[in-house]
């Protein structure tokens, strides 16, 4: 019941691959390493773009994420999750709420201390590296998020 | 002992007429300070310009040479530390210039002198774009660098809707990571200095103006002093709601269409036209970040909850 099925899962690596794209591309070295000058992938150069379709990418994953959240939530199947599930919880909440923080940062009405917003946007950087490295871990070991009865 | 409020006060009363009543109050309360330059008086002498050189010395860059080469060969080095005199222009070393407009208006002939600099948006780009976190808001409404950190990667000027920022290569944090692959030096621009506001002290552009055309305080005060002047002149004001509105406001008695045809513009030479809010697409976009998690949260407990029912009603 709560594991996904091939159309979802291929969604989520797709919005994934895309918004480490988009987040790399945050940083202006697409343009210094010929990237936008490949045929389709000019707009990785345009910085207001890319910023912009990186928050509806990540609208959209935070959608699913939360989706399954719930599901496994009001199915009373918290129980079920791995401590290689636990890890990973950790690794999403925090790129999940840096993420947030700096969409908060960006409202007119919002004030973090700069420090702050230092360490968050540095954060906001490490925390998909090591999720990267620790999903890497899991698919070489077959490390599964959600023990039996269910899968992942 | 020197009480901060008694310090302050002393300095504002030195200052007078260079700040606006309330504001050693309204910086207490952390509140946004912006300036006032009535273009109607700027001579164009260029005393402020001298004193932000004199008083920023010790912020300039002082690069190393040999510059890493860098690579791709596309990426230019940026380098100003031997143009350090110019000052007709933006650049690494000079964060102030008088751009001089000149033109016939109504069938009368006019020079309007205009101190450009970092506007000090109330929304920046700059410092809302920056992956790295170097370009930063001050609660007292400055938008400044931390050279310390800063890659030099441009981003800030390519954002900024007036391209304020110039690069200095051979400088900064970049040279201890990987100096030929990534980075190229420090951004530089106006910083309202900083220090000396924290001081309870006007910036030094504002102090040396020996025809007081610029005054600083509370963004609210500042925005009606502004009206209250172009009413006054028959004037125009730029700056109110420029990319979201900003906390540099100008006045002056020719309108701002008119002077941007006037000025010469490109690198280091900024525009004065119109410049819509940048950051709106965020505000709405942001807006559907913050209630995804909720939405999907919602969503995903009422399809357990549904499919529990359903199988309820079959049993």
């Amino acid at each position: 019941m709560l594991g996904w099925n091939k159309s979802w899962k291929r969604l989520f690596a797709i919005l994934v691959g895309l918004l480490m794209l988009t987040g790399f591309a945050q940083m202006p070295i697409f343009k210094r390493y010929y990237i936008a000058d490949l045929p389709g992938l000019g707009w990785t150069a345009d910085f207001y773009f890319n910023h912009r379709f990186h928050y509806v990418l990540a609208t959209i994953l935070i959608l699913m994420i939360f989706f399954q959240i719930g599901r496994v939530i009001a199915s009373g199947s918290l129980r079920y999750v791995t401590w290689f599930g636990w890890i990973k919880v950790v690794l999403w909440a925090g790129i999940i709420i840096t993420g947030i923080l700096r969409v908060l940062k960006n409202f007119p009405d919002f004030y973090f201390n700069p420090k702050m917003v230092m360490y968050i946007d540095w954060l906001h950087l490490a925390f998909p590296f090591i999720l990267g490295l620790v999903a890497l871990w899991g698919k070489f070991f077959k490390k599964k998020y959600l023990i039996c009865p269910y899968e992942d | 002992m020197l009480s901060r409020r008694s310090f302050l006060q002393g300095v504002l009363a030195s200052s007078a007429g260079l700040m606006l009543p309330g504001t050693v109050e309204a910086y207490d309360r952390g509140e946004v300070l912006a300036t006032l330059l009535d273009l109607s008086k700027c001579v164009g002498c260029g005393e402020c310009v001298s004193a932000c050189k004199e008083v920023n010395k010790s912020k300039f860059p002082v690069p190393k040479k040999p510059f890493p080469k860098m690579y791709p060969s596309r990426v230019k080095v940026a380098d100003w530390s031997d143009k350090q005199d110019v000052d007709d222009r933006l650049t690494p070393y000079n964060w102030l210039f008088i751009q001089t407009a000149t033109g016939t208006w109504q069938g009368k002939e006019f020079e309007i002198n205009i101190p450009r600099r970092c506007l000090h948006c109330l929304v920046p780009p700059c410092a809302n774009l920056c992956p790295w976190g170097a370009c930063l808001k001050q609660k007292n409404g400055i938008v400044r660098i931390n050279a310390d950190i800063c890659l030099g990667g441009s981003k800030c000027k390519s954002v900024c809707p007036w391209h304020i920022p110039e690069r200095q290569t051979g400088v900064g944090l970049y040279l201890k990571l990987l100096p030929s692959y990534a980075g190229n030096g420090v951004m530089y621009k106006c910083d309202r200095c900083y220090d000396k506001i924290a001081q309870g002290k006007v910036p030094a552009c504002i102090e040396v103006c020996p025809e007081g055309v610029q005054i600083i305080g509370p963004r609210d005060e500042i925005i009606a002093k502004a009206h209250e002047l172009a009413k006054k002149m028959n004037g125009y004001i730029y700056g109110e709601y420029e990319n979201g509105g900003t906390n540099t406001i100008y006045v002056s008695p020719v309108p701002f269409e008119v002077l941007n045809k006037c000025i010469e513009k490109g690198p280091g030479k900024p525009h004065l036209d119109k410049v819509p809010y940048s950051m709106d697409k965020e505000e709405y976009l942001g807006q559907a970040v913050l209630t995804a998690p909720v939405v999907g949260l919602l969503a995903g407990v009422l399809t357990v909850l549904s499919k529990f029912k359903k199988d309820e009603g079959e049993n």
